[in-house]
């Protein structure tokens, strides 16, 4: 599947051709995302633990870490959501996924070429992708009912425990989501590039998402040299992709 | 011999930090000591419901209780505030039994367990302690107002303040009773429905008021000390003590609830366990697999399809 | 009350009926949670009403309010009939045996003597047939038919269980049960204690009300002994201390009364109240009012009051009517014939029954002088508060002037509980702003007028500028000045009566009790049952010694009670005729063969032989009385009426409206209602949490029970369709009110001569001033009523109607 935007920008001597992933919105986007989740996982662990409460002091305080974590949530809600507005269509899982996770011992052991091709995006990040969106709206929804300051009278306190429990654990799957995100953009070499500077290398891209790469190099051919993303989004549509 | 509403003696003056044996996030050394345990017995069957208890609360520890309305009911506040601790609670109960109505008023409030939930739930070092003579008590500067007591307690009495943030409850008087002197609410009862002392003369004295209220036809009045909550600090003479839900709601078999020890319990330790194991296997997997790098190859046929351009 | 507070520990059997002591009495009430809690004491508690007093007590029954009196006379004829009276008790200690003139007669509902026209009797047949020695003649066998015994048989007969259940509305198995255990106190070793108060005296009858129960307790033995008596919880802190000291229109100190316009020389008044002794060997205190009365003027006018001026007789003002109550000043302030009114301490806007009379009065005043630590209703009666104060400012006329007051907690001195103890109290703190202690301001008020009188003369200014005024600040008397003043001294050398030799209080010293005083004029007391309470042992008011010997809670060295430190009246009444107490584990005081002694103060006498020298020595006969001869307005015998505004027919007696001679204005006739317009019964009271009108203004006080609201039963509330919490209208023919409904189980409808009767309960706290959220109390509804003997206004007893409406605007 390719997006709106996505491009290749041809190599010229000495600069290697290029793969346009993520618009600079997009990755301010991603990164706003990234600094909520590093900042409530780290004011939430505080919380979590004893041996972590001294995480408060990044905050400036208990109380402040309390009433700011919350609020980091909200945004973490928000920038997430809008952010999974432009990515969904892309994650959408298809017959291939279901290949590649079958063969996930290839996967770790990064023996790429026994995997089916990929298009954009591959079974693991797509895991990540809906992981993430289900885990936020649950942090968001239990958030909700313990946050003491607002909306702890509108609920039983039973309810409240479960509510402190689960989100205790959506946290807890959120984090290990997301140390797996991470781990998995620093683990596949040029990847981090795509949310820095926005594109990968036409290696790259060939290699862990050839789908997409054909399919963005079938598309310019089609298209005119200068196509722009409203004449590829048409044109995928034609696709049928 | 008519007991005076507060102990001569003083059953256990001057206790401080050093008599802490529980303290919430954190842990306390065994301390050197271990005072008598006191108890506050509050005698429903003495219970003239004057809320007099209340409003020396409110005097003693200077809170400024909102101005309400009626509420279709003689308590009032509505309920437990931050700056109500003690609520008398009523309920007109027609004993099937007798078919005679029963006015049962009582006197809500911390119950001081053995086992606090408040305690076991509070995620700040030092907000919630517990004293050797088994005295609860809130430690403002610590308290960062989250909550979380709220959700353990199994009496559902902790509140916190929307002006300060911080979680307020009973003190049991501690700061009296550190100087020797009984609750301020046990002191302006009029009828010595409250009495403090030790446990131990709580019991005797609880056990006394169930016999004559046995010989009055209360054959199941009883005392509430709730084991499950290893037994409080603040214990009920019940006329009925074999449903004490019909007390508003006083639970039958108060526990800390499984759902709290499951969030507090031992679920902690796995969580935080897989966020390293998490971490330990990035770090392994990086080690043993090494980075998954882009080939040579790759880059040619990558070029090759990006191609010279037409 | 006849015992103190303490005394309450000891009995066996408390029945708190036309009262509620838990929430009116509160601490008192501890006394008898102690008796339940270490005696085994029974509590009975018999209210319209499942009051807080029910939820700590063994039994409880309903009952509609005004009729108490068939209530418990039918509990005398079940003890009659079942034969549960203490004999011994009775036949010696009581009238039972005297016989009653001929021409006495009861026949419905009227005793001899009715006059329509004056709403009152001739009384002169309700006594006791005298011997031509002057005694009372008697048939210790009870079998003569004019016997107390006998008449009192057949007045009570009527009232059967069925006719009880009929009448009051009380489930009849319940009310046997009440009988049953109440008769069983009639054992000599067995004591009940009565605890009254306003559901007894705020009704047209109240006097009888509690006669009644009076009576009972004779027949069963329990006055006198510890654990009995007849409990009147009193109502203001120093409420007590206001009667002991002749607070009332009709009064002077000590319980002395203001001479009537009759009474022209001092030897017509002394005459009728030094009462004879009317048996042989009795002791008639009162034989000693000169004493007592000559001892007052003289506190008064010093050296003014000789016996010359026969001590001062003509200083005194002299009555006209009865007495000038607060009914009857708003009644002539209504008519324009007040034009000027002090309050002090005092709120009538809302603590006088029908407020907009009170309201149209107050307009008429030239003046009014509110002198109050609060800004009162009163004070502010002029103001338009909306509709909780809906008056025409600009058409008030009345110029106020409000004094600020210091409170009680602000000064220093005595309160007399309702159980006769003089406690001392200090100030708790020093009063803010302006406020000064009402004895400065009355200081100032004397001094101004007596100044005018001798700068202008006037018709008759000597009671004024002769008036006794040696304080050492006279602009200002300490209360300890006062307390002695009280106390009394003497003004000559005071010699012991048995031994002229011995001085007892040498001249100028305080007198040690009122067993030193003298008609001849050298002693002087300003109140003589409250002689002792400074002597030159100094300030016994201010002893805290709580030490208690017996064990019987006489605390004898705690404060001081009056009289003479006595704690349990008529406790001679505690022994039986050898002068031994009917139980011996509950002895007050013992004959030991020559004197009286024991854990009290003894009531008679201490050389009294037992069994000559009978136990109630302020009567003249020595005995307690069943029947009251001419004392009480209304009979000899306590009749059931109905209250003036009654929801049923008086079922005995149908053709007589309310008490027959409780007093009511004609102007007030159009304003009752009856049951065909207000068919609700309505009864008012307070509540625990507050103190009448006054602590609204405090917020703990109005956060514990903030807002305004009424008391019915579901059934009522079906029946209109009105919902707890929702707000509904409550009017008489006299006003309305706007309240929340309390929907509640403790209000049951009474099923009173076959049909439902409501009771809709009116608390009494809410005013238009303080912190508390505004609101009405019942007096908005109440009607002008005042009982035959006391004038106490009926406010426990009266009509509305209720219907569901929608909140006041907020103002
Ligand atoms: N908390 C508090 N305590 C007070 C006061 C106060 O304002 N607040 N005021 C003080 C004063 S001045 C006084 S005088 C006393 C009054 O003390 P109480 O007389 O005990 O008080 P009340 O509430 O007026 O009424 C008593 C009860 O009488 C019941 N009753 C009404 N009519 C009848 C009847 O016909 N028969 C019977 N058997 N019962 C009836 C009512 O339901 C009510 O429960 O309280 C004193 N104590
Ligand atoms: N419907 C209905 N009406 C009732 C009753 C009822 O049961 N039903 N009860 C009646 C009874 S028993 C009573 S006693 C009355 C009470 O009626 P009130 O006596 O009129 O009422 P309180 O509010 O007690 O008023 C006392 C005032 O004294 C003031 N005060 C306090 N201390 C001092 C002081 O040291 N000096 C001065 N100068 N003022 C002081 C207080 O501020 C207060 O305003 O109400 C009566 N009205
Ligand atoms: C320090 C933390 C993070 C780093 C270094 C990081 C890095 C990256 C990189 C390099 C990509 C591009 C991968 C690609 O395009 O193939 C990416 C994509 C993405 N990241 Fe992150 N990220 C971080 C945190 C987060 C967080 C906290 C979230 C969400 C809560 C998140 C959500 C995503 C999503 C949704 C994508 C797109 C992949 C998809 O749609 O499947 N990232 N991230
Ligand atoms: C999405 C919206 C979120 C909301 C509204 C929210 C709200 C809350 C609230 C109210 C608390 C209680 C403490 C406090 O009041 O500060 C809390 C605790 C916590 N939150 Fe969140 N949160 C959200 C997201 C997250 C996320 C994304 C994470 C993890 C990365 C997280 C991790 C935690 C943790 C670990 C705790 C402590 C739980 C415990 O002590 O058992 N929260 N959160
Ligand atoms: S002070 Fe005592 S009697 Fe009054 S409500 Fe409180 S516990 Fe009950
Ligand atoms: S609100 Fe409760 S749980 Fe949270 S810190 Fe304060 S005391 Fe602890
Ligand atoms: S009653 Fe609740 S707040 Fe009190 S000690 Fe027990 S758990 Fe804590
Ligand atoms: S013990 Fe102290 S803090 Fe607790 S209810 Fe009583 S007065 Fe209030
Ligand atoms: S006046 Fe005060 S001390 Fe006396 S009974 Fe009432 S509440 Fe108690
Ligand atoms: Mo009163």
């Amino acid at each position: 599947m390719v997006q709106p935007g996505d491009a290749i920008t041809p190599g010229t001597k000495g600069t290697p051709a290029t793969v346009k992933r993520y618009g600079p919105l997009a990755r301010l986007n991603h990164w706003v995302v990234a600094f909520s989740l590093i900042a409530l996982a780290l004011s939430g662990l505080a919380l979590y633990s004893p041996y972590l409460y001294f995480l408060t002091g990044i905050f400036g305080g208990g109380q402040t870490t309390r009433w700011l974590h919350p609020w980091i949530g909200v945004l973490l809600f928000v920038s997430f959501y809008v952010f999974f507005a432009q990515l969904w269509r892309a994650n959408l899982f298809n017959r291939d996924d279901l290949t590649w996770a079958m063969r996930f011992k290839d996967v770790v052991a990064g023996n790429e070429e026994r995997l089916p091709e990929m298009g954009k995006y591959n079974a693991g990040q797509k895991f990540v992708f809906w992981g993430m969106s289900a885990l936020i709206l649950a942090l968001i929804g239990t958030g909700v009912l313990i946050w003491q300051e607002y909306f702890a009278v509108y609920t039983a306190i039973e309810t409240q425990r479960w509510a402190a429990l689960l989100h205790a654990a959506a946290a807890i799957a959120i984090i290990l989501i997301w140390i797996t995100h991470v781990y998995a953009s620093i683990w596949i070499q040029g990847t981090m590039r795509a949310m820095t500077r926005g594109n990968v290398t036409a290696g790259w891209a060939y290699r862990h998402h050839r789908k997409w790469l054909k399919q963005l190099a079938g598309l310019r051919r089609k298209t005119a040299p200068q196509a722009n993303a409203v004449e590829h989004t048409k044109a995928a549509k034609h696709l049928g992709l | 011999m008519f007991m005076p509403n507060v102990p001569v003696g003083q059953p256990v003056p001057g206790f401080s930090e050093k008599d802490l044996i529980k303290r919430s996030a954190s842990s306390v050394p065994e301390p050197a000591r271990r005072l008598t345990e006191v108890a506050k017995l509050i005698d429903i069957s003495k219970c003239i419901g004057c809320k007099a208890c209340q409003s020396a609360c409110i005097e003693w520890n200077d809170t400024h209780p909102e101005m309400e309305s009626f509420q279709g009911t003689y308590m009032n506040p509505h309920d437990l505030t931050p700056n109500m601790f003690t609520l008398m609670r009523f309920n007109e109960w027609t004993n099937p039994e007798t078919d005679k109505l029963e006015w049962l008023i009582r006197k809500d409030g911390c119950m001081h367990c053995s086992d606090p939930g408040c305690l076991k739930a509070c995620p700040a070092p030092g907000a919630i302690v517990q004293y050797s003579n088994g005295i609860v008590d809130f430690v403002h500067d610590n308290c960062i107002g989250c909550g979380y007591c709220v959700k353990g307690c199994p009496f559902n009495i902790p509140r916190i303040s929307q002006t300060d943030h911080k979680a307020y409850k009973c003190t049991l008087c501690s700061d009296r009773v550190a100087v020797g002197q009984g609750p301020a609410c046990a002191k302006a009862c009029p009828t010595h429905a409250i009495s403090f002392g030790t446990k131990d003369e709580m019991k005797a004295e609880a056990a006394d008021r169930v016999k004559d209220l046995n010989s009055r036809g209360y054959k199941n009045a009883g005392l509430y000390d709730p084991p499950g909550v290893g037994g409080t600090h603040v214990m009920y003479v019940l006329q009925h003590a074999d449903k004490p839900h019909i007390y508003n709601d006083l639970p039958d078999d108060p526990k800390i609830s499984s759902l709290v020890q499951a969030w507090k319990g031992a679920g902690k330790f796995a969580g935080l366990a897989l966020i390293g194991f998490a971490a330990v296997a990035s770090a392994a997997h990086a080690v043993f697999a090494g980075q998954n790098k882009v080939t040579k190859h790759d880059e040619e046929e990558g070029e090759a399809l990006t191609g010279k351009d037409a | 009350m006849t015992q103190p507070w303490t005394d309450i520990k000891n009995t066996d059997l408390a029945i708190v009926m036309g009262g509620n002591a838990a929430e009116a009495h509160p601490c008192g009430f501890k006394w008898l949670v102690e008796a339940k809690a270490h005696r085994g004491a029974k509590l009975i508690v018999v209210d319209p009403r499942y009051t807080r007093t029910a939820a700590v007590s063994d039994y409880y029954a309903p009952i509609r309010q005004g009729t108490d009196i068939a209530f418990l006379l039918g509990v005398i004829r079940y003890c009659i009939a079942n034969d549960k009276i203490q004999w011994e008790y009775a036949k010696n200690y009581t009238n039972i045996s005297y016989l009653v003139k001929d021409g006495f007669s009861y026949k419905d509902g009227l005793f001899t003597g009715y006059d329509e026209m004056k709403r009152d009797y001739d009384r002169s047949s309700w006594d006791y047939q005298l011997g031509a020695d002057g005694f009372v003649q008697s048939d210790m066998t009870l079998q003569h038919p004019r016997t107390v015994w006998q008449l009192l048989k057949d007045h009570v007969e009527q009232y059967t269980p069925e006719l009880v259940e009929r009448i009051c509305g009380t489930p009849k198995d319940k009310y046997l049960h009440i009988c049953e255990m109440i008769a069983a106190t009639s054992a000599p070793d067995k004591a009940m204690t009565s605890m009254y108060a306003l559901g007894w005296t705020q009704h047209s009858k109240g006097a009888q009300n509690i006669r009644t129960m009076a009576m009972l307790q004779l027949l069963l033995g329990n006055i006198g002994i510890a654990g009995g008596g007849m409990n009147a919880l009193r109502g203001h802190s120093n409420i007590q201390g206001l009667t002991d000291l002749g607070l009332m229109s009709n009064l002077i100190p000590g319980y002395l009364s203001i001479p009537t316009e009759k009474e022209k020389a001092i030897g017509d008044y002394l005459a009728t109240r030094q009462f004879k002794p009317l048996r042989a060997d009795q002791t008639s205190y009162w034989r000693n009012y000169d004493k007592f009365f000559v001892s007052f003027q003289k506190s008064m006018w010093g050296d003014h009051a000789t016996k010359d001026n026969d001590w001062g007789y003509d200083y005194l003002p002299k009555l006209d009517v009865p007495a000038y109550d607060i009914l009857r000043m708003m009644e002539m302030m209504n008519e324009g014939k007040v034009n000027g009114y002090f309050c002090q301490g005092f709120n009538p806007i809302l603590s006088i029954p029908n407020r907009a009379k009170t309201t149209a009065a107050l307009s008429k005043l030239k003046y009014l002088v509110t002198m109050d630590p609060l800004d009162t209703e009163t004070s502010n009666f002029w103001r338009n508060f909306g509709i909780y104060n809906d008056v025409k400012s600009a058409d008030i006329k009345t110029q106020v002037f409000q004094l600020p007051t210091t409170c009680f907690a602000e000064e220093e001195g005595s309160l007399a509980n309702s159980g006769r103890w003089l406690q001392w109290h200090w100030a708790g703190g020093s009063a803010p702003g302006d406020c000064k202690h009402d004895t400065w301001i009355m200081a100032q008020i004397f001094l101004r007028v007596k100044k005018l009188y001798q700068a202008e003369g006037g018709a008759y200014p000597d009671p004024i500028v002769n008036l006794t005024w040696n304080y050492a600040d006279a602009e200002e008397p300490t209360p300890e000045e006062l307390a002695k003043e009280v106390n009394g001294y003497a003004l000559a050398d005071q010699f012991d009566a048995k031994d002229p030799t011995k001085l007892v209080a040498g001249k100028g010293k305080l007198l040690v009790n009122f067993s030193q005083l003298k008609n001849d004029g050298s002693t002087s007391s300003g109140c003589w049952i409250y002689s002792g309470q400074w002597n030159e042992n100094g300030n016994n008011m201010a002893r805290r010694d709580n030490a208690d010997p017996g064990n019987m809670g006489t605390f004898l060295n705690w404060t001081f009670a009056w009289p003479v430190n006595r704690r349990v009246l008529y406790n001679a009444a505690s022994c039986d005729m050898q002068g031994k107490p009917w139980d011996p584990s509950r002895k007050l005081i013992e004959w030991n063969g020559s004197k009286w002694v024991g854990n009290d103060v003894p009531d008679i006498a201490p050389d009294a032989q037992p069994g000559k020298v009978q136990p109630f020595i302020l009567n003249q006969e020595g005995t307690a009385r069943l029947f009251t001869r001419a004392l009480l307005r209304d009979g000899p015998f306590p009749v059931h009426y109905e209250p003036f505004e009654s929801p049923v027919k008086n079922v005995i007696n149908p053709a007589i409206r309310g008490n027959p001679v409780a007093r009511i204005f004609q102007a007030d006739v159009a304003s009752f209602g009856d049951a065909s317009e207000f068919p609700y019964a309505a009864t008012s009271y307070r509540l625990t949490e507050h103190f009448h009108y006054w602590t609204k203004h405090n917020r703990v006080n109005s956060v514990l029970q903030p807002e305004f609201f009424v008391e019915i039963s579901h059934e009522l509330a079906a029946e209109k369709s009105i919902q707890n919490n929702g707000w509904v209208r409550v009017w008489s023919k006299r006003g309305e009110v706007k309240a929340k409904a309390y929907v509640t189980k403790r209000i049951q409808p009474l099923i009173c001569d076959g049909k439902a009767v409501h009771v809709v309960g009116i608390p009494l706290h809410w005013g238009f001033m303080g912190a508390a959220v505004k609101g009405w109390g019942p007096n908005s509804l109440t009607p002008v009523v005042g009982d035959a003997n006391s004038d106490t206004p009926e406010f426990k007893a009266f009509l509305v109607n209720i219907e569901p409406t929608t909140p006041p605007a907020v103002s």
